[in-house]
């Protein structure tokens, strides 16, 4: 188990440095953050004394290496724009995306799980085959489209939802949280329901499947076989098989559902960190977009990490030990 | 006589396809006395195992239970709601599965598997139904059952398996057990061995056996009646003696002569010429004529079930050996 943990933490920590390499050299590639940021009439002296404090006037693989001498000082170095630790600036807006993502999963777990049995179970029902059809169309119309829709339907011309930003806000342990405020609920509602359409589509899709394989199988029969009562049988001999992929899914898909919930944030007007990252690409803003995807990294790495761990507990056959 | 523990009367199950109604059983009988163990043998797809299945009103669509009477200790079953059979099973009747690696749910502790059976039937506390489950396991000879309790099904052998698998039947001490080929899917030496505790355990709890197989050297030592099924009916049914020594109609012949310790050494295995007939067309009369080297024209006629002997009887124009009654 340790040394399973252990190898885990030493492949993520390959994993980050790669990526930042990848990244200190694809953003010098794509452009210089001096040319945005100074402004044009700046003269030559402002520009030396600007380029020197950002630390652009040495050679890339010497900034590269004060980069890494800073992260080992848990340093991520300062955003160009904000001037500010480019962890902190990020960390501000993460909890705006963590409660969105959240949203969005807990839709797709509770909606989701529920109309899969059901469709499952009632295959040729009415209600089934559209849901079937319906799901198809979750996760094959792009989500911005979707997104474009819902506002246009439910803000422009029912006037139901606001369509931007996240509403009233209030404090919990320091932080801004919109769900705690019924006007941020109300403003989250489309842009959750937007983020969890492809994975509702998904759950729906995936508890079906396993809920039709499952009910065939002999060890269904025998459970039926001892007089248990369906409910029963469905809740607890069919639901802890289906589990299994289900929860795969589900913690891969809320990693992603975190960092690319670029769309549905611009979209939305909604101030989180996919709103940010896509300004600190189009500035070239370095030090954010390197620290943004380390966070991103680790986001995946850790869930990848829980959901080995939530194996153990749903299937005993996995020993973590033979998987190497 | 006593009420038997079981009374078939004319059970017939359809399976309604596109392409037609397949007659799975049709117009089956037989009776099972009280800590009796009946063989039910024939080939894959003749029915037996559907015939199980009826019993235990665990047909699934598009398969149904069209006509019968299943009488379980002089109760008809057969027109029972989908509740009242649920209180039945597992209680009153009971089944064993061919494959141990199947049946038992992979993902759930056995004791968890055991306690809901017994749960389901008594409003015991989780302890009480606990230590029943214990001494079930005991009973079919799983050593250290209190640890094995814990344990998952992928932690056992097949045996073993198939071990619990009956602890959990015998729970609430069934009136009857039916037993699809259980011991199919084991070693020789573990089939033995599971062979006889169930036929030990079946009569010291007085419980009737259906013995469902394709095996006729397992039910020569088992069973005291046989119902030899053929295309979803009984072509001969009797005591293992009569119809094993002396067995009337062409098809149980075959069968007969087709296993190999029967046939002397350096001979050929003799085999039933021909294949199973497609169930969705089935041959008009006796289904078996067409692999039949006696079938004449009179074949042609749905054969009605003839009595040879007292207790022995078979559906044959044209029986191998005429029996002096």
């Amino acid at each position: 188990m340790s040394t399973w943990l252990l190898r885990r933490l030493v492949q993520a920590l390959f994993v980050v440095l790669a990526m930042t390499v990848i990244v200190f050299v694809g953003v010098n590639v794509i452009g210089n953050p001096i040319d945005i940021l100074i402004s044009p009439d700046a003269n030559a002296a402002e520009r030396a004394q600007a380029i020197a404090s950002l630390g652009l006037d040495k050679p890339l693989w010497q900034q590269y290496l004060s980069f890494l001498s800073g992260v080992l000082h848990g340093d991520l170095g300062r955003s160009f724009v904000y001037n500010e630790p480019a962890m902190r600036v990020i960390l501000e807006r993460l909890p705006a995306t963590m409660e969105l993502a959240v949203a969005a999963v807990l839709i797709s777990i509770l909606i989701g799980i529920p109309a899969g049995l059901y469709a499952g179970l009632r295959p040729n029902s009415w209600g089934a085959r559209s849901l079937m059809a319906g799901s198809i169309l979750g996760f094959s119309l792009p989500s911005f489209w979707i997104g474009l829709m819902m506002i246009m339907v439910f803000s422009v011309q029912l006037g139901w939802l606001p369509s931007t930003g996240r509403g009233a806000t209030r404090a919990l342990f320091g932080v801004q949280w919109s769900f705690l405020t019924r006007d941020g609920l109300v403003h989250m509602i489309l842009p959750s329901i937007n983020l969890a359409l492809f994975n509702l589509s998904l759950i729906i899709r995936l508890t079906r499947a396993g809920v039709r394989e499952a009910l065939p199988s002999e060890y269904v029969r025998f459970a039926r076989a001892k007089g248990l009562s369906p409910m029963r049988v469905v809740g607890v001999h069919v639901m802890k098989n289906i589990l299994i992929p289900v929860v795969t899914v589900l913690g891969l898909e809320f990693a992603t559902t975190i960092a690319f919930s670029v769309v549905t944030e611009s979209i939305f007007a909604w101030p989180g960190m996919g709103k940010l990252i896509i300004d600190s690409i189009s500035v070239l803003d370095r030090p954010v977009i390197v620290a943004y995807l380390m966070l991103i990294v680790m986001l995946f790495v850790t869930v990848n990490l829980v959901v080995d761990l939530l194996y153990v507990v749903l299937d005993p056959r996995v020993r973590l030990e033979q998987q190497g | 006589m006593s009420v038997p523990a079981l009374e078939v009367r004319g059970l017939s199950t359809h399976f309604s396809s596109r392409a037609g109604v397949v007659r799975a059983v049709d117009d089956v009988s037989f009776t099972v006395q009280r800590g009796e163990v009946m063989g039910l043998v024939g080939e894959s797809g003749s029915g037996k195992s559907v015939t199980g299945f009826s019993l235990l009103g665990l047909v699934d669509e598009p398969g149904r239970v069209v006509a019968g009477q299943i009488l379980l200790e002089g109760r008809d079953i057969a027109k029972l709601s989908d509740g009242e059979m649920r209180r039945l099973r597992g209680r009153h009747i009971a089944m064993v599965f061919q494959d141990p690696m199947m049946t038992l749910n992979p993902v759930l502790r056995v004791d968890t598997q055991m306690i809901e059976a017994v749960q389901a039937h008594e409003p015991v506390s989780r302890a009480v139904a606990r230590a029943r489950a214990r001494d079930a396991l005991g009973l079919v000879g799983i050593s250290s059952p209190e640890e094995r309790l814990s344990a998952y099904p992928h932690q056992f052998s097949g045996g073993m398996r198939q071990r619990v698998a009956i602890a959990i039947a015998l729970l609430h001490r069934p009136a009857l057990i039916v037993a699809d080929e259980p011991t199919t899917a084991l070693d020789v030496t573990i089939q033995a061995q599971i062979l006889s505790e169930m036929q030990d355990l079946c009569t010291r709890f007085g419980t009737a056996l259906v013995w469902i197989t394709h095996d006729l050297s397992v039910i020569a030592g088992l069973a005291d009646h046989i119902a030899v099924m053929y295309a979803g009916r009984i072509v001969e049914k009797g005591t293992v003696d009569q119809v094993l020594d002396n067995p009337l109609h062409p098809y149980t012949q075959g069968l007969i002569g087709s296993v190999p310790s029967r046939t002397p050494r350096g001979e050929r295995l003799r085999g039933i010429p021909g294949m199973t007939p497609n169930v969705l067309n089935l041959p008009v009369g006796c289904a078996f004529r067409t692999r039949c080297g006696r079938a004449d024209a009179q074949c042609e006629e749905d054969p009605p079930e003839f009595a040879a002997e007292p207790g022995h009887a078979h559906r044959c124009f044209h029986p191998v050996a005429e029996l002096v009654a």
